[in-house]
């Protein structure tokens, strides 16, 4: 029967051509992110004294220029692009883990225990979350994990949400019902008819959750309160390039590209994978 | 009588959120490794305790709240513990302004843009117009202010010379335009596509189809019937869109070097300022809460059933 859901699932992603190419291209920028800098000559630090701000392909070896300090702007995008996809998977397996166990268990105990572990989420969803990011950010350093931290913090609260409104609209279901009275026990009704059917929804959700950390990270790392020198954000990447973009365009163009087709792919991706896992709207 | 009501239940539910802000923010900062004071060479102990002292850092810390409320209610923010010649207040009061004015502004090109676009897209459903604006609608939502901020800067002024790229005179509209416009681009984006969807739906239901039974002209059919009530789902947007521009403003302040207060928020994230920090923090809130009171009360009036408590 499940069987049966992922099955129709997988047939309509396959038929949506925008989803697909939203998975191609997040394949291939992940795989060119892990192997690409071993492939490339430079180091991610490497100076090339002969040739600073180098347009792409007029440096022998850099195929997309240099920055400033005659750094390989290839390399260094990926390794953002390591960094970037790097905190916005972290974050969003915090987010999936507290998220869903939180709506989840307010859903499963209802009442009274619901109620309050729905009015904290409420409480949290009301506060300026970007601004809140920030002063975690100041208040705990600017690392990598620090960030993680901090973005992780408010990003399990839509998903609490959605997964408590579908713990409870799911209980309520008649083939919920026809199991239980079919005589599949508490386990087996939890593990076969509610997580399959509460899956879906989480992983759209989740897929959607991606970009959206990816565009907080790197605007922390823009503003220069995100990921810092030397290591290399997507954000901190484009920051450098808006503060040359007069003279060399390209470090801003090549980062920002890579940003932007990254959060394109996840959005296709995330909206393919809803309309595939939700029959209600086909 | 029942809108006052409405209005002042409005109110009341806001404090609380306000408190939690206050009360976040102070525990936040205080809980940080380390003080404010410490810098690469550590200072004598005797002198670490004097600017303690004078910062009021040395009382207990339910004091300290208690002193930071107290000044709160007579809008003062203490001192900034790195702008040593300011109050934060005194900063408050010199960014507000300018990130009020970009921000309304943002928030009014987008009303002013996006709903057209958006009810247009959905009239001319399927066709190029509405794939056009609709590809446009997903470039502006994905690609973040912090890239269309300085391409827009390269592009007009640079490339083509047309607007200062940065800087801010008091008197010179002229240094608005970019910020404003950068601003807004997303929020266009995201009200087209909320008003085309919207709009389409109601458009299906059957008492548009009773209007147009009635034989009313598809001109008053659609401005009089099918857009106020296609409008909700933008109005209750507007407080999102609000956040949105508030967040990216910092961003726009940094790019352009406008005087307002998210720069001042950076510069005190940058700095460890905490009291800056934390004082700017506090006023955004402030108006994302107000922003948010406006777009409910706007959608009140829209739509009796809100306001009579009888909603779904």
């Amino acid at each position: 029967m499940s069987g049966g859901l992922w099955r129709d699932a997988l047939r309509r992603l396959t038929g949506d051509r925008a989803g697909i190419a939203g998975l191609a291209i997040l394949g291939l920028l992940a795989l060119t992110a892990l192997a690409g800098p071993m492939l490339i000559g430079w180091r991610q630090d490497e100076i090339d004294w002969a040739h600073m701000a180098a347009a792409p392909f007029t440096a022998p070896g850099h195929w997309l220029g240099t920055d400033r300090l005659g750094r390989d702007l290839l390399v260094r995008t990926l390794y953002g692009l390591r960094v970037s996809l790097a905190i916005a998977l972290a974050a969003t397996l915090v987010a999936l883990v507290i998220g869903v166990g939180w709506g989840a268990l307010a859903g499963y105990l209802r009442g009274r225990a619901d109620a309050l572990m729905m009015r904290f989420v409420d409480v949290l969803y009301a506060l300026p979350q970007v601004f809140f990011v920030i002063i975690l950010t100041v208040v705990f350093g600017r690392g990598p994990v620090a960030i993680l931290v901090a973005i992780g913090a408010f990003g399990w609260l839509t998903m609490a949400r959605i997964v408590r409104g579908q713990a409870l609209a799911l209980r309520e279901r008649e083939f919920i019902e026809a199991a239980v009275v079919g005589g599949a026990g508490t386990t087996a009704v939890v593990l076969r008819h509610i997580v399959p059917n509460l899956l879906g929804p989480v992983i759209v959700y989740a897929t959607l959750t991606v970009p959206q950390v990816i565009l907080v990270e790197s605007f922390l790392s823009f503003l220069g309160i995100g990921i810092q020198e030397p290591l290399a954000s997507l954000g901190n990447l484009i920051a450098d390039g808006a503060a040359e973009m007069e003279t060399a365009p390209w470090i801003l163009a090549v980062p920002a590209g890579v940003l932007v087709l990254v959060v394109f792919a996840f959005n296709f991706l995330g909206d393919a994978l809803r309309d595939a896992l939700d029959p209600r709207d086909a | 009588m029942s809108t006052l009501a409405f209005v002042a239940r409005r109110l009341l539910a806001a404090i609380p959120t306000l408190a939690v802000v206050i009360a976040l923010s102070f525990a936040l900062t205080r809980a940080a490794p380390g003080g404010p004071f410490d810098e690469e060479q550590a200072l004598p102990p005797e002198i670490r305790a004097n600017l303690e002292a004078a910062y009021g850092l040395d009382a207990p810390v339910h004091l300290q709240f208690g002193r930071y409320l107290r000044g709160l209610l007579q809008g003062d923010f203490g001192p900034s513990y790195k702008f040593r010649d300011f109050t934060v207040t005194e900063l408050i009061a010199g960014g507000l302004p300018v990130s009020l004015a970009i921000g309304l502004a943002a928030l009014f090109l987008a009303l002013a843009l996006g709903i057209p676009l958006g009810a247009w897209a959905a009239l001319a459903r399927g066709r190029g117009a509405d794939r056009a604006v609709m590809a446009l609608a997903v470039a502006g939502i994905s690609v973040p202010v912090f890239v269309v901020a300085p391409f827009l800067a390269l592009v007009f002024g640079i490339w083509l010379g047309w607007l200062p790229v940065a800087g801010w005179e008091p008197g010179r509209p002229a240094d608005l335009i970019l910020p404003v416009l950068t601003l807004a681009l997303p929020v266009i984006a995201y009200l087209a596509r909320l008003t085309r969807g919207s709009l389409l739906e109601v458009l299906r239901s059957t008492w548009i189809r009773a209007a147009r039974a009635r034989g009313l002209p598809r001109r008053v059919v659609l401005l009089r019937h099918a857009l106020p009530a296609a409008l909700l789902p933008v109005v209750s947007y507007l407080g999102p869109a609000a956040a949105a521009v508030l967040a990216g403003s910092l961003v726009v302040e940094t790019i352009f070097g406008l005087p307002g207060m998210g720069r001042h928020l950076v510069q005190g994230a940058l700095n460890r300022d905490y009291t800056l920090v934390m004082g700017m923090v506090i006023v955004y809130a402030a108006l994302m809460i107000v922003l948010n009171l406006l777009a409910d009360l706007a959608c009140a009036w829209l739509d009796p059933r809100i306001r009579s408590g009888r909603h779904a």
